[in-house]
């Protein structure tokens, strides 16, 4: 479904991303994981066609992403960034159905009530609807927003840290809705902090480090004690629960 | 939830409209009414439906009462309405390219550059060629003017106040030093036109100068109706816009030009009269929501009515004078502006 080749991103000679390559096929959950800096945002921004990589190629459904129009673009595939303000004290659900405005004048916008209600419900933000989004709390922004990217029902989604202001209960949430979609055959890309949070809730798993791909597979494939704290610079334990890694800082 | 909200909102919306209805109607009838020569309201509704071919006892029999009606009085309201429809979406417009309830084209200097502009054309001599040279630099003064604040005030997406309002420093001193200059250099004729230009008045409105900048107001407008959406969309920030279908660049010039077209036109006729674009679409804001369709729609009529009003009362808070319109509205667009600078920064806890 999208498919990146040998892409590099530069900023003043330095090299941000280096010579990455990699498939997310429809149905699965791919979490981007690594340390701060690593380049995880940037190969992001490139996969969604938000920015265009300095060599290499980034194509969705064999076509260049950089060929494809904004408002067809923004019919194949949603982006769930990290700034969630709104300038306009828009109410929830008017700022949800934002998320549909890629389809209208298609057959599509036939279902945008459904589809906004939907998300509303999934997201656990349907109590929101009638309120201004302008006074929300942080983790209350951010789920409205993932009803938005959830609106817009597109086969690939991007999520950049969907996790980062959320409690513990709505992390698990957000990553079950995750899995829903790809169980609905989307292809998801999620950059996670949390390893194990990627490791509980990702099919395959790819950690990025200065720039490059350090491993990419399966979370127990690629989380082991050695590669994390090579990567991390930090000693760590792993333990298996359940079947899924689980990380544990050794303090 | 989603049908029940609509309910809602159109009842607001039929209850805005009757109310500004109301308000305009009143406000023009007041208008034609008052002044030296008095005129019953009854020979104002005559001699309307007179001018629509519809013969009727009450239509005024005495020509001077006539001509004083379509010659001085309904161009001037006309003027009123049309380059406060110009300024007010011209506003709202402006608010939302810039994602800042406070920009507008009075306070970052669009209108002085326009005004710039405009005396330009007056001083070279370029006004000699008639109405529509003078609205041509005040145009192209205005977008230079909207291009630069646009430029220098935006990082990441969005505007900062404090960027916005310091780069409204600038452009407007810049802007005063040239007029300055100008009406340094002018001879007593230009001197004149130019200072009229600094205040701002409707005094001397003439019906072809109406049909320009009527002309000019409604392509602005459809124009700003047809974005609508994408304003909305803009409304959550430059990247999400564009991850939404929204060809971000392309919509900028496009308002950008919008802009510069309103304002441009209502300067070069009237001059400056700040703060319209400011109050109304705020006002409207607090009365239907900020989706930008009805928005949009409901500025241009807010600010027809907001600028016969003012100029009613500048023809008649001072017996026998005629203050400048540009004068009344900084009077009370001043405070309003600086209640709205509170507001904001209290709530974002700064100058952010």
């Amino acid at each position: 479904m999208i498919s990146a080749r040998n892409v590099s991103v530069r900023l003043d000679s330095r090299a941000i991303l280096d010579d990455v390559s990699l498939d997310v096929a429809p149905g699965e959950v791919l979490a981007l994981v690594g340390p701060n800096g690593a380049g995880k945002s940037t190969l992001l921004s490139v996969l969604s066609g938000d920015r265009k990589p300095d060599s290499g190629t980034v194509t969705i459904d064999g076509r260049d992403i950089g060929g494809i129009r904004h408002a067809e673009l923004a019919r194949l595939r949603a982006v769930l960034t990290q700034e969630n303000t709104v300038s306009f004290p828009f109410r929830v659900s008017e700022v949800v159905a934002m998320g549909r405005s890629p389809w209208s004048r298609t057959p599509d916008s036939r279902d945008d009530v459904a589809v906004v209600n939907d998300a509303l419900a999934v997201t656990d933000v349907a109590h929101l609807s009638e309120r201004r989004f302008t006074t929300l709390s942080g983790g209350e922004k951010a789920r409205v927003s993932l009803a938005r990217v959830l609106a817009q029902h597109t086969p690939v989604v991007f999520l950049d840290e969907p996790t980062a202001a959320l409690d513990l209960r709505h992390q698990e949430e957000v990553m079950r809705v995750a899995r829903s979609m790809a169980a609905d055959g989307r292809a998801v890309v999620v950059v996670l902090h949390d390893l194990s949070l990627a490791g509980a809730y990702s099919d395959r798993l790819a950690l990025v480090a200065h720039g490059t791909l350090d491993a990419i597979g399966t979370p127990s494939e690629v989380l082991t004690a050695e590669r994390v704290e090579r990567v991390y610079g930090l000693a760590v334990d792993l333990h298996d629960v359940g079947g899924h890694p689980v990380v544990v800082p050794r303090r | 939830m989603v049908a029940a909200r609509s309910v809602n909102t159109t009842l607001r919306g039929l209850t805005l409209t009757l109310t500004l209805a109301a308000l305009l109607l009143g406000g023009i009838v007041a208008s034609a009414v008052l002044g030296q020569l008095p005129v019953s309201p009854a020979e104002v509704g005559g001699s309307l439906l007179r001018s629509l071919g519809i013969q009727n006892a009450w239509a005024p029999t005495d020509s001077i009462v006539e001509s004083t009606l379509w010659v001085v009085r309904f161009p001037r309201i006309a003027m009123a309405m049309v380059v406060g429809a110009a300024l007010a979406v011209a506003g709202a417009v402006m608010q939302a390219i810039f994602g800042n309830p406070l920009a507008e084209p009075g306070v970052v200097g669009v209108s002085s550059g326009a005004a710039l502009g405009a005396a330009i054309a007056i001083v070279v001599g370029v006004a000699a060629l008639g109405d529509s040279a003078i609205a041509l630099f005040a145009f192209v003064g205005g977008l230079l003017a909207t291009l630069l604040v646009y430029f220098v005030s935006r990082a990441n997406g969005r505007t900062e106040v404090v960027t916005l309002l310091l780069t409204g420093i600038a452009v407007n001193a810049f802007a005063g030093a040239g007029l300055a200059f100008l009406l340094f250099v002018a001879d007593s004729g230009s001197r004149e036109q130019i200072v009229f230009w600094q205040l701002g008045s409707l005094n001397g409105s003439r019906w072809s100068e109406v049909l320009i900048v009527a002309l000019v107001t409604a392509i602005g407008l459809v124009a700003a109706v047809v974005l609508a959406r994408p304003f909305d969309l803009l409304a959550l920030g430059e990247r999400n816009a564009r991850h939404l279908g929204v060809n971000v660049e392309r919509l900028r010039i496009v308002s950008i030009v919008i802009v510069a077209l309103l304002t441009g036109v209502a300067v070069a006729f009237v001059g400056i009269i700040a703060f319209v674009g400011l109050v109304v679409p705020h006002a409207m804001r607090m009365a239907i929501g900020p989706a930008h369709r009805p928005l949009i729609i409901a500025s241009a009529v807010g600010g027809a009515v907001l600028l016969v009003l003012s100029d009613l009362l500048a023809r008649s808070v001072v017996p026998g004078g005629d203050l400048p319109i540009g004068l009344l509205t900084s009077l009370i667009g001043g405070p309003f502006f600086f209640y709205l600078l509170f507001r904001q920064r209290r709530q974002s806890g700064g100058w952010a």
